[in-house]
Protein backbone atom coordinates (compact mmCIF):
# COMPACT_ATOMS: atom_id res chain seq x y z
CA UNK A 1 0.00 0.00 0.00
CA UNK A 2 2.90 2.32 0.97
CA UNK A 3 4.99 2.74 -1.95
CA UNK A 4 8.71 3.06 -1.95
CA UNK A 5 9.33 6.58 -1.77
CA UNK A 6 7.03 7.02 0.58
CA UNK A 7 9.09 4.77 2.87
CA UNK A 8 12.32 6.47 1.89
CA UNK A 9 10.97 9.71 2.58
CA UNK A 10 9.72 8.88 6.54
CA UNK A 11 13.22 6.73 6.99
CA UNK A 12 15.62 8.63 5.93
CA UNK A 13 15.33 12.00 7.60
CA UNK A 14 14.68 10.78 11.31
CA UNK A 15 17.31 8.08 10.65
CA UNK A 16 20.07 10.72 9.16
CA UNK A 17 19.22 12.96 12.24
CA UNK A 18 19.35 10.22 15.29
CA UNK A 19 22.52 8.83 13.62
CA UNK A 20 24.21 12.35 13.75
CA UNK A 21 22.73 14.01 16.64
CA UNK A 22 22.93 10.50 18.69
CA UNK A 23 24.69 7.35 17.32
CA UNK A 24 28.03 9.74 16.90
CA UNK A 25 27.84 11.15 20.17
CA UNK A 26 27.68 8.34 21.97
CA UNK A 27 30.69 6.49 19.40
CA UNK A 28 32.74 9.90 20.56
CA UNK A 29 32.11 9.27 24.19
CA UNK A 30 33.70 5.24 23.46
CA UNK A 31 36.39 6.85 21.68
CA UNK A 32 37.59 9.44 23.76
CA UNK A 33 37.49 7.04 27.04
CA UNK A 34 40.37 5.57 24.94
CA UNK A 35 42.14 9.21 24.34
CA UNK A 36 44.37 10.93 27.01
CA UNK A 37 44.87 14.41 28.04
CA UNK A 38 48.59 16.37 26.92
CA UNK A 39 50.09 18.00 29.94
CA UNK A 40 49.38 21.29 27.87
CA UNK A 41 45.83 20.97 28.07
CA UNK A 42 44.90 19.35 24.49
CA UNK A 43 43.81 16.04 23.73
CA UNK A 44 46.09 13.51 22.53
CA UNK A 45 44.08 11.34 19.96
CA UNK A 46 46.90 8.10 21.09
CA UNK A 47 44.63 4.87 21.95
CA UNK A 48 45.70 2.92 25.21
CA UNK A 49 43.85 2.14 27.98
CA UNK A 50 45.35 4.58 30.79
CA UNK A 51 42.24 5.64 32.01
CA UNK A 52 40.60 2.56 32.61
CA UNK A 53 43.52 1.44 34.74
CA UNK A 54 43.50 4.38 36.37
CA UNK A 55 39.67 3.79 36.94
CA UNK A 56 40.65 0.88 38.57
CA UNK A 57 43.43 1.30 40.66
CA UNK A 58 42.71 4.82 42.09
CA UNK A 59 39.75 4.04 44.80
CA UNK A 60 38.27 6.80 44.52
CA UNK A 61 36.60 5.83 41.86
CA UNK A 62 35.05 2.94 42.21
CA UNK A 63 34.54 3.70 45.91
CA UNK A 64 32.32 6.34 44.90
CA UNK A 65 30.56 3.76 41.91
CA UNK A 66 29.85 1.09 44.46
CA UNK A 67 27.99 4.16 47.26
CA UNK A 68 26.33 5.55 44.24
CA UNK A 69 25.23 2.03 43.14
CA UNK A 70 24.26 1.58 46.76
CA UNK A 71 22.50 4.63 47.14
CA UNK A 72 20.78 3.67 43.50
CA UNK A 73 19.86 0.59 44.97
CA UNK A 74 18.35 2.26 47.94
CA UNK A 75 16.61 4.49 46.15
CA UNK A 76 14.91 1.51 43.92
CA UNK A 77 13.98 -0.65 47.34
CA UNK A 78 11.73 2.34 48.94
CA UNK A 79 10.40 3.20 45.67
CA UNK A 80 9.05 -0.20 45.06
CA UNK A 81 7.69 0.01 48.94
CA UNK A 82 6.07 3.03 48.63
CA UNK A 83 4.79 2.59 44.79
CA UNK A 84 3.61 -0.86 44.71
CA UNK A 85 0.72 -0.85 47.17
CA UNK A 86 -0.17 2.48 45.58
CA UNK A 87 -0.84 0.86 42.35
CA UNK A 88 -2.50 -2.29 43.91
CA UNK A 89 -4.99 -0.31 46.02
CA UNK A 90 -5.90 1.81 42.88
CA UNK A 91 -5.76 -0.90 40.64
CA UNK A 92 -8.18 -3.39 43.00
CA UNK A 93 -9.64 -1.66 45.27
CA UNK A 94 -10.08 2.16 44.47
CA UNK A 95 -13.41 2.07 42.82
CA UNK A 96 -14.97 5.06 41.39
CA UNK A 97 -11.57 7.74 42.38
CA UNK A 98 -9.20 5.74 40.34
CA UNK A 99 -8.85 8.20 37.73
CA UNK A 100 -8.35 11.15 40.42
CA UNK A 101 -6.49 9.30 42.47
CA UNK A 102 -4.10 7.77 39.20
CA UNK A 103 -4.05 12.21 38.57
CA UNK A 104 -2.59 12.51 41.92
CA UNK A 105 0.19 9.99 41.84
CA UNK A 106 1.46 12.01 38.34
CA UNK A 107 0.83 15.26 39.43
CA UNK A 108 4.03 15.30 41.64
CA UNK A 109 6.38 14.68 38.13
CA UNK A 110 5.25 18.11 36.70
CA UNK A 111 7.02 19.71 39.34
CA UNK A 112 10.70 20.32 38.10
CA UNK A 113 13.06 18.21 39.29
CA UNK A 114 15.30 20.55 40.84
CA UNK A 115 12.21 22.42 42.64
CA UNK A 116 11.70 19.42 44.50
CA UNK A 117 14.99 18.36 45.19
CA UNK A 118 15.42 22.24 46.79
CA UNK A 119 11.92 21.94 48.73
CA UNK A 120 13.46 18.93 50.28
CA UNK A 121 17.10 20.86 51.14
CA UNK A 122 14.26 23.60 52.83
CA UNK A 123 12.83 21.22 54.68
CA UNK A 124 15.85 19.02 55.92
CA UNK A 125 18.08 22.06 56.34
CA UNK A 126 19.61 22.97 59.87
CA UNK A 127 17.27 26.03 60.12
CA UNK A 128 14.64 24.13 57.80
CA UNK A 129 11.01 23.52 58.37
CA UNK A 130 11.71 19.98 60.28
CA UNK A 131 14.11 21.15 62.08
CA UNK A 132 12.64 24.18 63.58
CA UNK A 133 9.25 21.84 63.69
CA UNK A 134 10.82 19.58 66.19
CA UNK A 135 12.02 22.82 68.13
CA UNK A 136 8.57 24.64 68.15
CA UNK A 137 6.93 21.44 69.68
CA UNK A 138 10.10 21.03 71.80
CA UNK A 139 10.62 17.50 70.80
CA UNK A 140 14.58 18.46 70.75
CA UNK A 141 16.82 21.50 71.80
CA UNK A 142 19.28 21.76 69.28
CA UNK A 143 18.90 21.16 65.52
CA UNK A 144 19.32 17.77 63.92
CA UNK A 145 22.77 18.55 61.83
CA UNK A 146 22.69 14.92 60.18
CA UNK A 147 19.63 15.36 57.71
CA UNK A 148 20.75 17.62 55.03
CA UNK A 149 24.21 17.07 53.49
CA UNK A 150 24.27 13.26 53.70
CA UNK A 151 23.11 9.95 51.45
CA UNK A 152 20.13 9.90 53.65
CA UNK A 153 19.20 13.16 52.27
CA UNK A 154 19.97 12.26 48.48
CA UNK A 155 18.19 8.96 49.00
CA UNK A 156 15.21 10.49 50.67
CA UNK A 157 14.93 13.10 47.56
CA UNK A 158 15.39 10.69 45.00
CA UNK A 159 12.89 8.24 45.98
CA UNK A 160 10.74 11.46 45.62
CA UNK A 161 11.00 11.90 42.65
CA UNK A 162 11.36 8.41 41.12
CA UNK A 163 8.32 7.05 43.25
CA UNK A 164 6.02 8.05 40.54
CA UNK A 165 8.16 6.64 37.89
CA UNK A 166 7.76 3.16 39.61
CA UNK A 167 3.99 3.38 40.07
CA UNK A 168 3.79 3.86 36.49
CA UNK A 169 4.62 0.14 35.07
CA UNK A 170 3.77 -1.37 37.92
CA UNK A 171 -0.18 0.38 37.92
CA UNK A 172 -0.03 -0.28 34.20
CA UNK A 173 1.07 -3.92 34.85
CA UNK A 174 -2.00 -4.85 37.53
CA UNK A 175 -4.34 -3.74 35.08
CA UNK A 176 -3.79 -5.95 32.21
CA UNK A 177 -4.12 -8.85 34.99
CA UNK A 178 -8.07 -10.24 33.60
CA UNK A 179 -10.02 -9.76 36.44
CA UNK A 180 -11.64 -13.22 35.97
CA UNK A 181 -7.97 -14.46 37.21
CA UNK A 182 -8.31 -13.10 40.57
CA UNK A 183 -12.26 -13.81 40.50
CA UNK A 184 -11.16 -17.80 39.89
CA UNK A 185 -8.82 -17.60 43.00
CA UNK A 186 -11.75 -15.73 45.34
CA UNK A 187 -14.27 -18.56 44.38
CA UNK A 188 -11.86 -20.93 45.38
CA UNK A 189 -11.71 -19.85 48.44
CA UNK A 190 -8.64 -18.50 48.26
CA UNK A 191 -7.78 -15.24 51.11
CA UNK A 192 -6.95 -11.89 49.98
CA UNK A 193 -3.74 -12.00 51.02
CA UNK A 194 -3.42 -15.38 48.96
CA UNK A 195 -5.05 -14.28 45.97
CA UNK A 196 -2.33 -11.54 46.35
CA UNK A 197 0.95 -14.09 46.46
CA UNK A 198 -0.26 -16.43 44.19
CA UNK A 199 -2.06 -14.51 41.50
CA UNK A 200 -1.63 -11.29 41.18
CA UNK A 201 2.12 -10.61 42.43
CA UNK A 202 3.77 -12.97 40.21
CA UNK A 203 1.28 -11.61 36.75
CA UNK A 204 3.17 -7.92 37.98
CA UNK A 205 6.80 -9.02 38.43
CA UNK A 206 7.25 -7.56 34.34
CA UNK A 207 6.17 -3.90 35.97
CA UNK A 208 7.88 -4.38 39.24
CA UNK A 209 11.34 -5.30 37.10
CA UNK A 210 10.70 -2.05 34.85
CA UNK A 211 9.99 0.61 37.65
CA UNK A 212 12.26 -1.10 39.77
CA UNK A 213 15.11 -0.34 36.38
CA UNK A 214 13.94 3.02 35.70
CA UNK A 215 14.54 3.94 39.76
CA UNK A 216 18.04 2.58 40.14
CA UNK A 217 19.30 3.72 36.18
CA UNK A 218 17.99 7.06 36.55
CA UNK A 219 19.39 7.81 40.46
CA UNK A 220 22.90 6.25 39.35
CA UNK A 221 23.58 8.74 37.34
CA UNK A 222 22.04 11.73 39.48
CA UNK A 223 24.54 14.70 39.89
CA UNK A 224 22.45 17.29 40.73
CA UNK A 225 20.62 16.05 43.97
CA UNK A 226 23.90 15.24 45.28
CA UNK A 227 25.63 18.45 44.40
CA UNK A 228 22.74 19.93 46.06
CA UNK A 229 22.00 17.71 49.09
CA UNK A 230 24.67 15.55 49.56
CA UNK A 231 27.57 16.94 51.08
CA UNK A 232 30.91 15.28 51.37
CA UNK A 233 29.93 11.87 52.58
CA UNK A 234 26.79 12.12 49.56
CA UNK A 235 28.84 12.77 46.39
CA UNK A 236 28.00 10.06 43.78
CA UNK A 237 29.80 9.23 40.10
CA UNK A 238 28.43 11.89 38.13
CA UNK A 239 29.57 14.65 40.38
CA UNK A 240 32.94 12.95 39.58
CA UNK A 241 32.29 12.99 35.69
CA UNK A 242 31.21 16.54 36.06
CA UNK A 243 34.21 17.93 37.71
CA UNK A 244 36.69 16.02 35.42
CA UNK A 245 34.54 17.85 32.12
CA UNK A 246 34.91 21.44 34.18
CA UNK A 247 37.73 22.40 36.18
CA UNK A 248 39.51 19.29 36.49
CA UNK A 249 39.95 19.10 32.70
CA UNK A 250 40.11 15.45 32.02
CA UNK A 251 37.88 14.56 29.08
CA UNK A 252 39.36 11.02 28.76
CA UNK A 253 39.13 9.94 32.04
CA UNK A 254 35.11 11.24 32.58
CA UNK A 255 34.35 10.03 29.68
CA UNK A 256 36.26 6.15 30.94
CA UNK A 257 34.18 6.58 33.62
CA UNK A 258 31.08 7.46 32.06
CA UNK A 259 31.38 4.50 29.84
CA UNK A 260 31.29 2.48 32.93
CA UNK A 261 28.56 3.61 34.15
CA UNK A 262 26.56 3.15 30.77
CA UNK A 263 27.96 -0.71 30.88
CA UNK A 264 26.57 -1.13 34.23
CA UNK A 265 23.46 0.81 33.35
CA UNK A 266 23.29 -1.37 29.61
CA UNK A 267 23.95 -4.78 31.61
CA UNK A 268 20.78 -3.86 33.95
CA UNK A 269 18.32 -3.22 31.37
CA UNK A 270 19.36 -6.52 29.12
CA UNK A 271 19.47 -8.19 32.54
CA UNK A 272 15.58 -7.13 33.41
CA UNK A 273 14.64 -7.12 29.54
CA UNK A 274 15.36 -11.10 29.93
CA UNK A 275 13.60 -11.55 33.18
CA UNK A 276 10.37 -9.34 32.04
CA UNK A 277 10.45 -12.03 29.08
CA UNK A 278 10.67 -14.83 31.17
CA UNK A 279 7.71 -13.89 33.32
CA UNK A 280 5.53 -12.37 30.99
CA UNK A 281 5.54 -15.92 29.24
CA UNK A 282 4.56 -17.61 32.11
CA UNK B 1 -13.04 -3.53 36.89
CA UNK B 2 -13.92 -3.31 40.45
CA UNK B 3 -13.58 -6.68 42.71
CA UNK B 4 -17.60 -7.75 42.52
CA UNK B 5 -16.84 -10.51 45.08
CA UNK B 6 -17.40 -9.53 48.56
CA UNK B 7 -14.34 -11.31 50.75
CA UNK B 8 -15.96 -10.69 53.65
CA UNK B 9 -13.81 -9.22 56.82
CA UNK B 10 -10.61 -10.60 55.49
CA UNK B 11 -11.24 -8.15 52.28
CA UNK B 12 -12.07 -5.19 53.97
CA UNK B 13 -8.68 -5.38 56.65
CA UNK B 14 -6.61 -5.98 53.21
CA UNK B 15 -8.27 -2.95 51.75
CA UNK B 16 -8.00 -0.70 54.82
CA UNK B 17 -4.22 -1.69 55.35
CA UNK B 18 -3.62 -0.80 51.56
CA UNK B 19 -5.69 2.49 52.24
CA UNK B 20 -3.67 3.77 54.95
CA UNK B 21 -0.10 3.16 53.04
CA UNK B 22 -1.92 5.08 49.98
CA UNK B 23 -2.49 7.99 52.17
CA UNK B 24 1.28 7.89 53.83
CA UNK B 25 2.65 7.66 50.25
CA UNK B 26 0.24 10.33 48.64
CA UNK B 27 1.74 12.97 52.45
CA UNK B 28 5.18 11.84 51.24
CA UNK B 29 4.74 12.83 47.69
CA UNK B 30 2.73 16.05 48.67
CA UNK B 31 4.55 17.58 51.59
CA UNK B 32 7.51 19.10 49.54
CA UNK B 33 5.18 20.67 47.05
CA UNK B 34 2.83 21.96 50.16
CA UNK B 35 5.92 23.37 51.68
CA UNK B 36 7.23 25.32 48.59
CA UNK B 37 3.55 26.64 48.16
CA UNK B 38 3.36 27.80 51.91
CA UNK B 39 6.82 29.09 52.18
CA UNK B 40 6.44 31.65 48.99
CA UNK B 41 4.38 33.34 51.30
CA UNK B 42 6.91 33.41 54.31
CA UNK B 43 8.46 36.68 55.14
CA UNK B 44 10.98 35.20 57.13
CA UNK B 45 12.60 32.98 54.55
CA UNK B 46 12.57 29.66 53.72
CA UNK B 47 12.53 27.23 56.52
CA UNK B 48 11.38 28.31 60.29
CA UNK B 49 8.10 26.49 61.51
CA UNK B 50 5.68 27.82 62.04
CA UNK B 51 5.63 30.61 58.45
CA UNK B 52 5.13 33.82 60.04
CA UNK B 53 4.58 37.05 58.55
CA UNK B 54 2.27 35.89 55.94
CA UNK B 55 3.43 37.71 52.64
CA UNK B 56 3.44 39.16 48.39
CA UNK B 57 7.10 40.15 48.90
CA UNK B 58 8.64 37.77 47.18
CA UNK B 59 6.26 37.62 44.50
CA UNK B 60 6.63 41.39 43.90
CA UNK B 61 10.49 40.79 44.22
CA UNK B 62 10.23 37.99 41.30
CA UNK B 63 7.82 40.21 39.05
CA UNK B 64 10.70 42.73 39.03
CA UNK B 65 13.60 40.07 38.36
CA UNK B 66 15.04 40.48 35.12
CA UNK B 67 16.90 37.81 34.51
CA UNK B 68 14.54 35.27 35.94
CA UNK B 69 11.81 36.65 33.23
CA UNK B 70 14.73 36.72 30.50
CA UNK B 71 15.78 33.17 31.54
CA UNK B 72 11.72 31.96 31.22
CA UNK B 73 11.37 33.15 27.80
CA UNK B 74 14.74 31.36 26.96
CA UNK B 75 13.21 28.22 28.06
CA UNK B 76 10.19 29.20 26.19
CA UNK B 77 11.93 29.34 23.44
CA UNK B 78 13.94 26.27 23.66
CA UNK B 79 10.96 24.16 24.49
CA UNK B 80 8.67 25.21 21.56
CA UNK B 81 11.79 24.53 19.25
CA UNK B 82 12.61 21.61 20.45
CA UNK B 83 9.17 20.23 20.14
CA UNK B 84 8.73 21.29 16.88
CA UNK B 85 12.09 19.45 16.00
CA UNK B 86 10.85 16.20 17.85
CA UNK B 87 7.56 15.99 16.16
CA UNK B 88 9.30 16.70 12.67
CA UNK B 89 11.43 13.46 12.84
CA UNK B 90 9.47 11.74 15.78
CA UNK B 91 6.13 11.23 13.29
CA UNK B 92 8.15 10.18 10.41
CA UNK B 93 10.38 7.64 12.82
CA UNK B 94 7.03 6.45 13.76
CA UNK B 95 5.35 5.58 10.49
CA UNK B 96 8.63 4.64 9.44
CA UNK B 97 8.68 1.74 12.45
CA UNK B 98 4.98 0.92 11.81
CA UNK B 99 4.75 0.67 7.80
CA UNK B 100 8.50 0.40 6.68
CA UNK B 101 11.13 -2.43 6.65
CA UNK B 102 15.12 -1.42 6.46
CA UNK B 103 18.17 -2.45 7.93
CA UNK B 104 18.72 -2.05 11.42
CA UNK B 105 15.21 -1.08 12.21
CA UNK B 106 15.08 -2.95 15.77
CA UNK B 107 18.57 -0.91 16.79
CA UNK B 108 17.15 1.98 15.56
CA UNK B 109 14.23 1.73 18.07
CA UNK B 110 16.04 1.33 21.11
CA UNK B 111 18.77 3.70 20.00
CA UNK B 112 15.99 6.35 19.81
CA UNK B 113 15.06 5.38 23.69
CA UNK B 114 18.17 5.53 24.79
CA UNK B 115 18.11 9.09 26.03
CA UNK B 116 15.16 8.45 28.32
CA UNK B 117 16.41 5.31 29.70
CA UNK B 118 19.70 6.36 30.40
CA UNK B 119 20.93 9.21 32.96
CA UNK B 120 20.76 12.11 31.51
CA UNK B 121 24.34 13.34 32.26
CA UNK B 122 25.68 10.46 29.49
CA UNK B 123 23.89 12.03 26.50
CA UNK B 124 24.75 15.54 27.86
CA UNK B 125 28.41 15.06 28.04
CA UNK B 126 28.10 12.64 24.27
CA UNK B 127 26.53 15.59 22.55
CA UNK B 128 28.92 18.41 24.29
CA UNK B 129 31.69 16.32 23.10
CA UNK B 130 30.03 16.62 18.96
CA UNK B 131 29.46 20.35 19.76
CA UNK B 132 33.48 20.08 20.45
CA UNK B 133 34.44 18.47 17.81
CA UNK B 134 32.62 20.41 15.00
CA UNK B 135 33.52 23.71 16.46
CA UNK B 136 30.17 24.33 17.33
CA UNK B 137 29.62 27.50 19.87
CA UNK B 138 27.20 26.54 22.86
CA UNK B 139 24.26 28.40 22.88
CA UNK B 140 20.44 27.86 23.38
CA UNK B 141 20.82 26.51 19.79
CA UNK B 142 22.81 23.64 21.37
CA UNK B 143 20.44 23.27 23.76
CA UNK B 144 17.77 23.13 21.81
CA UNK B 145 19.44 20.44 19.32
CA UNK B 146 19.89 18.38 22.38
CA UNK B 147 16.26 18.65 23.44
CA UNK B 148 14.80 18.01 20.70
CA UNK B 149 17.07 14.69 20.00
CA UNK B 150 16.37 13.34 23.41
CA UNK B 151 12.73 14.03 22.84
CA UNK B 152 12.02 12.44 19.47
CA UNK B 153 11.69 9.34 21.33
CA UNK B 154 8.24 11.02 23.14
CA UNK B 155 6.92 11.62 19.88
CA UNK B 156 7.63 8.55 18.35
CA UNK B 157 6.18 5.76 20.99
CA UNK B 158 3.19 8.14 21.45
CA UNK B 159 2.30 8.40 17.74
CA UNK B 160 3.41 4.70 17.18
CA UNK B 161 0.84 3.59 19.75
CA UNK B 162 -1.52 5.78 17.87
CA UNK B 163 -0.88 4.27 14.80
CA UNK B 164 -1.22 0.82 15.91
CA UNK B 165 -5.11 1.89 16.43
CA UNK B 166 -5.55 3.58 12.97
CA UNK B 167 -7.87 2.32 10.62
CA UNK B 168 -6.00 1.93 7.58
CA UNK B 169 -8.90 1.47 5.44
CA UNK B 170 -8.94 5.09 5.45
CA UNK B 171 -6.10 5.43 4.27
CA UNK B 172 -6.36 3.19 1.40
CA UNK B 173 -9.74 4.19 0.20
CA UNK B 174 -7.84 8.25 0.17
CA UNK B 175 -5.22 6.91 -2.09
CA UNK B 176 -7.84 4.79 -4.36
CA UNK B 177 -9.55 8.00 -4.31
CA UNK B 178 -6.71 9.74 -6.09
CA UNK B 179 -5.54 11.76 -3.28
CA UNK B 180 -1.32 11.15 -3.35
CA UNK B 181 0.51 10.80 0.10
CA UNK B 182 1.08 13.98 0.88
CA UNK B 183 -2.61 14.32 0.60
CA UNK B 184 -3.47 11.39 2.33
CA UNK B 185 -1.51 12.33 5.09
CA UNK B 186 -2.30 15.94 6.03
CA UNK B 187 -5.91 14.84 5.33
CA UNK B 188 -6.15 11.13 6.49
CA UNK B 189 -3.02 10.36 8.48
CA UNK B 190 -2.60 13.80 10.75
CA UNK B 191 -6.44 14.08 11.71
CA UNK B 192 -6.24 10.53 13.08
CA UNK B 193 -3.93 10.80 15.10
CA UNK B 194 -4.64 14.33 16.34
CA UNK B 195 -4.70 13.21 19.67
CA UNK B 196 -1.35 11.34 20.50
CA UNK B 197 0.46 14.45 18.16
CA UNK B 198 -1.49 16.95 20.67
CA UNK B 199 -0.29 14.48 23.70
CA UNK B 200 3.06 14.05 22.85
CA UNK B 201 3.71 17.86 21.62
CA UNK B 202 2.28 18.74 25.85
CA UNK B 203 5.04 16.19 27.25
CA UNK B 204 7.42 17.21 25.17
CA UNK B 205 7.34 20.81 25.67
CA UNK B 206 6.79 20.23 29.53
CA UNK B 207 9.97 17.79 29.42
CA UNK B 208 11.61 20.71 28.03
CA UNK B 209 10.70 23.22 29.98
CA UNK B 210 12.05 20.96 32.97
CA UNK B 211 15.13 19.90 31.57
CA UNK B 212 18.35 20.30 33.49
CA UNK B 213 20.65 17.41 32.90
CA UNK B 214 21.48 17.49 29.04
CA UNK B 215 21.29 21.56 29.45
CA UNK B 216 24.07 21.79 31.78
CA UNK B 217 26.50 20.59 29.36
CA UNK B 218 25.36 22.21 26.95
CA UNK B 219 24.75 25.68 27.72
CA UNK B 220 26.51 28.72 26.49
CA UNK B 221 25.83 32.07 27.64
CA UNK B 222 22.13 32.42 27.99
CA UNK B 223 20.31 30.72 30.79
CA UNK B 224 17.54 28.37 30.60
CA UNK B 225 14.79 28.92 33.88
CA UNK B 226 16.30 25.40 35.99
CA UNK B 227 20.07 26.41 34.78
CA UNK B 228 18.97 29.93 36.16
CA UNK B 229 17.36 28.39 39.17
CA UNK B 230 20.27 25.89 39.75
CA UNK B 231 22.36 28.49 39.32
CA UNK B 232 20.87 30.66 42.66
CA UNK B 233 20.42 27.62 44.69
CA UNK B 234 24.17 27.40 44.86
CA UNK B 235 24.43 31.35 46.01
CA UNK B 236 22.04 30.86 48.66
CA UNK B 237 18.41 30.51 48.96
CA UNK B 238 15.09 33.00 49.10
CA UNK B 239 11.37 32.47 48.79
CA UNK B 240 11.60 33.66 45.19
CA UNK B 241 12.51 30.24 44.29
CA UNK B 242 9.39 29.12 45.84
CA UNK B 243 7.28 32.00 44.30
CA UNK B 244 8.94 31.13 40.71
CA UNK B 245 8.16 27.15 41.66
CA UNK B 246 4.89 28.03 42.22
CA UNK B 247 3.80 29.76 39.54
CA UNK B 248 5.19 27.12 37.17
CA UNK B 249 3.39 24.27 39.14
CA UNK B 250 0.00 26.25 38.93
CA UNK B 251 0.61 26.41 35.16
CA UNK B 252 1.79 22.42 34.77
CA UNK B 253 -1.38 22.03 36.56
CA UNK B 254 -3.64 24.48 34.36
CA UNK B 255 -2.18 22.05 31.09
CA UNK B 256 -2.63 19.05 32.78
CA UNK B 257 -6.47 19.65 33.23
CA UNK B 258 -6.78 20.74 29.80
CA UNK B 259 -5.31 18.04 28.39
CA UNK B 260 -7.39 15.93 30.60
CA UNK B 261 -10.30 17.98 29.26
CA UNK B 262 -9.52 17.68 25.63
CA UNK B 263 -8.88 13.82 25.96
CA UNK B 264 -12.26 13.12 27.76
CA UNK B 265 -13.95 14.88 25.44
CA UNK B 266 -12.88 12.95 22.52
CA UNK B 267 -13.31 9.71 24.27
CA UNK B 268 -9.90 8.37 24.09
CA UNK B 269 -8.41 6.12 26.93
CA UNK B 270 -4.70 6.74 25.70
CA UNK B 271 -3.22 8.56 28.79
CA UNK B 272 -0.31 10.47 27.62
CA UNK B 273 3.04 9.21 28.98
CA UNK B 274 1.85 6.06 29.71
CA UNK B 275 2.79 4.48 26.53
CA UNK B 276 6.28 6.00 26.42
CA UNK B 277 6.76 4.46 30.05
CA UNK B 278 5.48 1.07 29.11
CA UNK B 279 7.42 1.22 25.82
CA UNK B 280 10.82 2.22 27.96
CA UNK B 281 10.82 -0.96 29.40
CA UNK B 282 12.33 -1.96 25.67
CA UNK B 283 10.65 -5.28 25.53
CA UNK B 284 7.32 -3.91 24.83
CA UNK B 285 8.02 -1.95 21.79
CA UNK B 286 8.08 -5.13 19.78
CA UNK B 287 5.02 -4.48 17.02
Amino acid sequence: MFSRAYKTVVTVPPLAWVAVFLLVPYLLMFCYSFWSVSPTQTIVHSWNLDNYKELLNKTVYWQTLLRSMWIAARVMLFSLLLGYPVAYYLSFYAGKRKDLLYQLVIIPLWVSYLVRAYAWKTILGYDGVFNTLLQYVHLTRHPLDFLLYSPFAVVLTLTHIYTPFTFLPIYAALEHIPRNLVEASHDLGATPAQTFWKVIFPLSIPGVLAGATFAFVLSLGDFLAPQLLGGPSGIMISNIVVSLFGAAYNWPLGAAISLAMLVIVASLLVFSERLERKWSFR
Amino acid sequence: MELSVSGGTANTQHSRGLLLHAAVVFAFLYLPIAVLILYSFNGQGVGGFPPRNLTLDWYRILFADGPIWDSVFNSLQVAFAAMVIALAFGIPAALALDRAQFPGKAAFRRLVLLPLILPGIITGLSLLMLFNLGSIKLSLLTITLGHGTALISVATTEVFAGLQKLDRAQEEASLDLGANYWQTFWAITVPNLKLPIIGAALLIFTLSMDEIAVSFFLIGRDNTLPLEIWGRLRRGITPEINAVSTIIFIFSLVTIVLWYRLRVRAEDSVDVGSELVESSSLNTVSP
